[in-house]
């Protein structure tokens, strides 16, 4: 077992849902500090909704979610507002404010939680924005933005704080393969230049394996975790048909399972 | 845990900019540009040099001190060795473009260029009306022919928003009204002792002009803001365009339902509103004015005819397409973002209302020459 300590983030037993229906139950993980992390599984199986979880957007029916050895959900609103500073969210499609410029959509979070002069906020904006290679998009407006842009804005903003822990929902779905490989080392660089956490919510494979280091697998008929452990692990050793048929991208044997497999399509 | 700081040393081949403490850019940035600049002066024709062997944590705080030292050795033209740093820094460093690209201010438009930029946009705007005039004509015939694709649930789902949804408003707005002109009637017709005469202005004034006004009024307000800011949301969500990919009209499966119901709903809403209206000024009348129900009743029945109700309903019936051509297609024309969802609900409404009462004077008018 990990110690508390050696976890930034440590889940035990979680339950979640949406009012009395449980999407998955019982699901434990542990996210090393400095590990890109994957939340894997098909379509419909939870892994959005764990993430809800983890920033806080979603109580858990049941267990614990850790945060640098601190019960998150177990602190008063304050705090866990405190804890949430701590944390970058990229939305799926950037969630990027529309009726503000990239730069001001970065900006934001600098202006609410810091007490920086303008000077020092453009100056850090402009590093935020160069970072993910979008300086020169600054004055743009969301819906003139491209969607491998409005990503890679999302990421700039939440990045704008110096988070410890990144959280990415789905990065590289919806870009070409070359934005998304583009998008990946991108976040490679980030995790070892500023050493942040990364959880990040995927069933892209060839992200998966390209840049996560350890992982979790949800199943939507099991719901819950039948496999722990690195995409390219999983992909080699795991015997589990589910998993084996993900990172195959193949269909489920019939003898397998009743009903189909994890449907990869959308 | 100490705070950011480096001290620059001049030596032989330029200055050694030594990095120490924590640097976290919630704190504050360190290197304002004057200092920069002193240590690219200090630097002469030497290079910029680290050392940073005693820095403590770090974020993108110490990147911007760095970005900002390494623009200001470019712009000088000394060399700039980053060989020193920690090699997370270095790394992060090379992320950001050496040279960002200076935003060159272009020279705003001249007044001829505004100028002609507004005449195209009035120009394209008139078009644009245009266009959609005719695909609604076109759509029309269509309906002639039987080929329409509108659907009927959602035709009666939009008459039970734009009609029993709208009831209780419609009456509270015109018990007030008629009341309200009972009210002022009164004062003025007291004076000449002609009381009684307030049942023939409120008859007159709310079938002929009030009731179908007011209605209007309040259904620009509330249907009309809602037809335009929900098709801008579609528009904002692709739903539009997924609709014209598939090769629905849009303006039979969202706009003939809309414009249908309201043509269908205004003139039930008008009379309603003509009783709901009566009767509030049958209330002023009778409790507080003191006449008798069946003075009122009779006065009105002198004052009100027929082609008086039926002016109201035809006028009714023109507010509610207008009302709902207006919001459609406001809402089609609208922007993508959220921030345009409600400038189109916005200008919906305001349109709406300006057009109602531009009609109704234009009715006004007409009747008047008809002598009507």
């Amino acid at each position: 077992m990990t110690e508390p300590s050696a976890a930034k983030i440590m889940a035990t037993k979680l339950s979640f849902g949406y009012g009395a229906r449980t999407v998955q139950d019982d699901v434990s993980f542990t996210v090393k500090p400095g590990s890109i992390f994957a939340i894997m599984g098909g379509s419909g199986c939870g892994k959005s909704t764990l993430m809800k979880v983890l920033i806080g957007l979603l109580r858990p029916q049941n267990g614990t979610v850790l945060v640098d050895g601190e019960d998150y959900w177990g602190a008063d609103e304050t705090r866990r507002t405190e804890i949430g500073r701590r944390f970058g969210v990229v939305f799926q499609s950037g969630a990027l404010w529309s009726s503000m410029n990239a730069a001001e959509n970065v900006a934001l979070p600098l202006r609410m939680f810091t007490k920086l002069d303008d000077a020092a906020i453009s100056a850090l904006v402009r590093l935020k924005l160069s970072l993910v290679g979008l300086d020169p998009a600054g004055a743009m407006m969301p819906a003139d933005l491209s969607g491998g842009m409005r990503k890679r804005a999302g990421l700039a903003r939440a990045l704008s704080l110096d988070p410890e822990i990144l959280f990415l929902d789905e990065p590289s779905a919806g870009l070409d393969p070359v934005s998304a490989k583009r998008f990946d080392d991108l976040i490679l660089e980030l995790r070892d230049g500023f050493g942040v956490t990364v959880v990040m919510v995927s069933h892209e494979l060839p992200s998966l394996l390209e840049i996560c280091d350890d992982g979790v697998f949800l199943d939507a008929e099991a719901h819950t975790a039948i496999a722990h452990g690195a995409p390219r692990e999983l992909l080699e050793s795991c015997s589990h048909p589910t998993v084996k048929a993900f990172m195959n991208r193949t269909r489920l044997e019939p003898a397998d399972t009743t009903k189909g497999g994890p449907d990869g399509k959308r | 845990m100490s705070g950011a700081d480096w001290h620059a040393d001049p030596d032989g081949q330029g200055v050694l900019v030594t990095l120490t403490g924590d640097w976290s850019a919630r704190d504050g940035l360190a290197g304002d540009p004057g200092a920069v600049d002193a240590v690219v002066k200090q630097a002469g024709s030497g290079g910029l040099r680290f050392d940073g062997g005693a820095l403590g944590s770090w974020d993108s705080g110490l990147l911007v001190f760095l970005a900002g030292l390494r623009e200001a050795a470019q712009a000088a033209g000394i060399g700039f060795d980053d060989g020193g740093l920690p090699v997370a820094a270095r790394r992060l460093l090379a992320l950001v473009p050496l040279a960002p690209p200076a935003a060159t201010p272009r020279p705003g438009p001249g007044p001829v260029a505004r100028l002609g930029t507004a005449a195209i946009g009035v120009w394209s705007g008139f078009l644009s009306v245009n266009a959609f005039t005719g695909e609604l004509v076109l759509r029309l015939g269509a309906m002639a022919r039987g080929r329409l694709t509108m659907r009927g649930r959602d035709l009666l789902a939009c008459v039970k928003e734009a009609g029993i949804d709208a009831l209780v408003i419609v009456s509270i707005v015109n018990i007030l009204v008629g009341g309200i002109l009972a009210f002022v009637g009164a004062i003025q017709l007291r004076k000449f002792g002609a009381d009684i005469y307030v049942a023939n202005l409120v008859g007159i004034a709310v079938v002929r002009e009030m009731a179908a006004l007011m209605t209007a009024i309040v259904m620009a307000g509330r249907t009309g803001g809602a037809y335009a800011a929900h098709i801008a949301t579609m528009q904002g969500n692709e739903e539009i365009d997924a609709l014209r990919a598939i090769g629905i009209p849009v303006v039979d499966y969202l706009l003939f339902p809309r414009i249908g119901a309201l043509c269908f709903t205004m003139p039930f809403l008008y009379l309603y509103g003509a009783a709901v209206a009566l009767f509030g000024g049958f209330l002023v009348a009778v409790l507080m004015l003191h006449l008798t129900p069946g003075q009122f009743m009779s006065h009105v029945r002198d004052a009100v005819n027929f082609n008086q109700v039926l002016f109201g309903l035809v006028k009714s019936l023109t507010f509610g397409a207008a009302i709902a051509l207006i919001g459609c297609r406001v809402g089609l024309s609208a922007g993508r973002s959220a921030a345009d969802v409600g400038r189109a609900a916005t200008s919906a409404v305001v349109i709406g209302i300006v057009w109602v009462i531009a009609l109704d004077a234009m009715f006004a008018v007409c009747a008047n020459a008809l002598q009507f």
